[in-house]
């Protein structure tokens, strides 16, 4: 304790003590060692890659074709358009499978965290073990393993699985009906898009009549009305379409149809399995946080159950499981890129073979880590927008 | 709802099954249910797993001959007993470890002639015929190169003393009285020895190139020593983003920012493909340590949150007291600050080191051959191809082993140190209560 500043030591004058010099010091020195480093691997790369011939810039994006075949994909693709396609072809598979993931994965977590809270022992002990079980085994071991099942286990096309013989499932993936392309499709789902800002005005609209007057109209059963009702008008406003393919033994494999790729199904199970157990004790732990008391408040005040659970606990929980699920929601996000380790084209995929093929890494690896830094911004940003609109408003 | 009386007058077996099992009418049904799904599913897998399961050439059909099923009887009913001891909590806490311990040492022996034997002479025929379950005898064949990868087989005993010095060290360092500053260097000499043993070169070891380094040593190198490296760098971030100076602060979020954003995958395909761009020519860095480089900066982000968290978590008074005496920054955060947050982030730093663990399995994707890909290696082989399932189910359990058993006592770290904290509360609210609500500031 020696080297205290001692009382009477002539500390004015002597910029050596005056902390805000030395804060501007350390700052400058970690500036200049930082840009030092970073100017010396920028030299060290750009000399690299004259050496090894290697072009340089973003350009390769607009006026070279591609070349390489995608084996599913959301929009019109072949091998003659440009690299940029070929990204946007694997951020929207990315997309995909992280979209329908993230639903499937909060729907059986949800069911599985409210199994881990029931009366019913078995079922508490059961959904335990699943939780413990797919927590302590790698992810990317569990999609492999997922991969080989669909593909080595299951029978070739002309034994596939089937049900209602229109739904097969074989080592080729699984073989949907699928509606013909028709407006009357597109209107409906146009429809349905539509219905999302008409439920909220409509939702708006009765708030406001119940604050008024203190009538409570059915808004659940109107709401679900709008939707399927506009979804309805467009399907009937497009003349009404009702021819769909269905899939059909021709040769080796089968035409017609929708199909999901064995890949696709790998990779969703995966991720939705996992993810699920992830998500299964962020629900528990939400309606864990809520005390009984209100519980018990909402009984005495005459609640039903059901009534409680929507109006009580579900919107006091959801409060403690917003933040940690959007970082589950990034992680099966994150996750989807283990797809390339499976065969499906998702961001990452398609970045490694426009990377083996143009050599050009540096702009490939800063194509694809942009792109999920933008999304995992995004979504954090939408989520922290809703968790402050959720927010306990405390006076 | 029985009325209270009548529940009294039961024994209290029934009314646990009762209030368990079959609270109400549609318990009791999805119970019914359940346990017919259970007893299903596990007469099946015991079928496959155990019964049915071809454990190797022990006799010419592969199955378990008549005179030595009693090892398997006797094993399984060692393990119910221990399941039993657990649940009806005869022991807890180090005991029961003990128990465990104790008892798989005692089904380690019994087994241990059997398990020898389907080394010997395994081969896949016997796992063809129809009614057979488990071909175990692909573990058998296989598990020196899904355990050890291609390092040279009569060498392999340097990587299993390795990876039990590691593991020696990751337990002994999950003891309270290791937790001191010496720490590191016990960590450090383990490093060295352990890099002496895998490399060598040395006293009659033949040197081995990290080429050809592999399966669950090359997992622990990876995760271990990543998660070592990360750890000072961890505290460095976490510091720095919650220090006064501004530029220094917008570094350390930017990069941390930066890592949680993206995958790991694309780290380490930073990490493979551009760290060579980024060194002068001429200088080559061999893969294992590239994908170290990728690991450590992933986890170095991720623990810096942790840090971070246990820094927040700090009471004022903490960093006012040790202002209050005239401490520098450095004597601040080396004696009063980090020793506290640390300690109290200890769980959420193990739980860390097993998503780390995990991610490791990743270095599959830059062909490196760990535990993961060795195993993916293996189940390529035309002999054995139809018995993915079993090496899968091998690796599986390898890696749940860990992680399970590291969760488990990061579970328990936190009830531990949560005792020393409610009493704390309690105290802290004692005082309170003393000085009255105002007199908080001192």
């Amino acid at each position: 304790m020696t080297d205290v500043t001692r009382p009477g030591r002539p500390a004015a004058g002597s910029l050596l003590y005056n902390r805000t010099a030395r804060a501007i010091v350390y700052q400058v020195v970690l500036i200049a060692t930082v840009i030092a480093v970073g100017w010396w691997l920028v030299d060290n790369t750009l000399t690299n890659l004259r050496q090894q011939d290697i072009a340089t810039g973003f350009g390769f994006l607009t006026n070279r074709q591609a070349g390489f075949a995608i084996s599913e994909s959301v929009i019109p693709y072949n091998e003659t358009d440009t690299y940029l396609r070929a990204f946007i072809v694997g951020l929207l598979n990315t997309i995909k499978v992280a979209l329908l993931g993230i639903v499937l994965a909060t729907l059986l977590g949800t069911v599985i965290g409210i199994a881990r809270l029931s009366p019913n022992w078995l079922l508490r002990k059961l959904s335990t073990a699943y939780i413990e079980t797919i927590r302590n085994i790698p992810v990317l071991l569990q999609l492999i393993f997922w991969y080989t099942i669909l593909t080595e286990t299951l029978p070739r096309p002309q034994q596939a699985l089937q049900a209602f013989d229109s739904v097969f499932l074989s080592n080729r993936g699984l073989f949907l009906p699928a509606p013909v392309d028709a407006l009357g499709w597109w209107l409906a789902l146009l429809g349905l898009l539509l219905s999302i800002p008409a439920v909220i005005w409509f939702r708006r609209v009765a708030r406001a009549h119940q604050d008024r007057t203190g009538e409570a109209w059915p808004t659940g059963l109107i709401s679900v009305g709008i939707v399927v009702g506009l979804g309805v008008l467009g399907w009937l406003a497009g003349g009404a379409p009702a021819a769909f393919t269905s899939p059909e033994l021709q040769g080796f494999n089968f035409r017609g149809g929708a199909r999901v790729s064995p890949e696709f199904l790998a990779l969703l199970i995966g991720l939705t399995l996992y993810t699920a157990a992830f998500i299964a004790e962020i629900v528990r732990s939400g309606i864990l946080a809520v005390s009984h008391g209100q519980t018990e408040a909402a009984m005495a005040l005459g609640f039903g159950r059901g009534l409680t659970l929507r109006l009580i606990i579900l919107p006091q929980a959801l409060r403690v499981i917003v933040p940690p699920m959007t970082s589950q929601y990034l992680n099966l996000t994150k996750n989807s890129s283990l797809a390339i380790a499976i065969g499906y084209p998702d961001l990452v995929s398609t970045m490694n073979t426009s990377l083996n093929q143009t050599g050009q890494a540096i702009e490939c690896i800063a194509i694809a880590m942009s792109v999920y830094l933008a999304v995992s911004l995004g979504i954090s940003l939408f989520m922290n927008w809703y968790n402050a609109r959720i927010a306990l408003r405390e006076r | 709802m029985a009325s209270q009386g009548n529940q009294q007058q039961l024994p209290s077996g029934i009314l646990w099954l009762r209030e368990n099992l079959f609270p109400n009418w549609w318990n009791a049904l999805l119970t019914v249910v359940v346990v017919w799904l259970l007893v299903e599913l596990v007469w099946r897998l015991a079928d496959w797993v155990i019964l049915d399961a071809v454990w190797g050439a022990v006799d010419p059909e592969g199955l378990v001959p008549y005179d030595e099923q009693w090892r398997l009887l006797l094993s399984a009913a060692v393990v119910v007993g221990l399941v039993i001891v657990t649940m009806v909590r005869l022991a807890r806490g180090s005991a029961l470890a003990a128990v465990w311990a104790v008892g798989a040492v005692f089904i380690a022996v019994i087994m241990w002639d059997m398990v020898a034997s389907i080394e010997t002479n395994a081969s896949p025929e016997a796992c063809r015929a129809p009614e057979a379950g488990a071909c175990w005898a692909v573990i058998g064949d296989k598990y020196r190169f899904i355990l050890f990868g291609r390092y040279p087989f009569d060498e392999q005993w340097r990587p299993l003393l390795a990876m039990v010095i590691f593991i020696g060290l990751i337990v002994f360092s999950c003891l309270k009285l290791a937790w001191k500053p010496w720490l590191a260097l016990v960590w450090a000499g383990g490093l060295v020895v352990c890099a002496g043993l895998m490399y060598g070169g040395f006293w009659g070891m033949r040197f081995v190139n990290t080429e050809l380094w592999g399966g669950l040593p090359l997992t622990l190198i990876l995760s271990v020593v990543s998660c070592v490296l990360a750890f000072p760098l961890a505290i460095a971030l976490a510091l720095g983003r919650r220090s006064d100076m501004p530029i220094v602060r917008a570094i350390c979020v930017g990069f941390i920012e930066l890592i949680r954003g993206v995958p790991l995958i694309t780290v380490l395909f930073m990490a493979s493909v551009m760290l060579p761009l980024f060194l002068p020519s001429g200088v080559t860095i061999d893969k294992v340590l590239r994908a170290l480089v990728g690991i450590t900066l992933f986890a170095a982000a991720y623990l810096a949150e942790v840090v971070r968290g246990g820094l927040q978590a700090m009471p004022r008074g903490q960093y006012e007291a040790a202002d209050a005496l005239g401490l520098t920054y450095w004597q601040k955060m080396a004696t009063v600050i980090l020793p506290q947050a640390l300690r109290s982030v200890i769980p959420p730093l193990v739980n860390s080191f097993i998503s780390t663990f995990k991610d490791t399995s990743l270095v599959v994707i830059i062909s490196l051959t760990d535990l993961l890909l060795a195993a993916k290696v293996s189940t390529a082989d035309p002999l054995w191809r139809p018995y993915f399932v079993e090496i899968y189910v091998f690796v599986a359990v390898i890696y749940f082993i860990f992680c399970f058993s590291m969760s488990r006592y990061s579970q328990w770290l936190e009830r531990d140190l949560a005792r020393g904290q409610r009493r704390d509360a309690r105290q802290k609210v004692a005082v309170m209560a003393r000085s009255g609500p105002e007199g908080g500031g001192a």
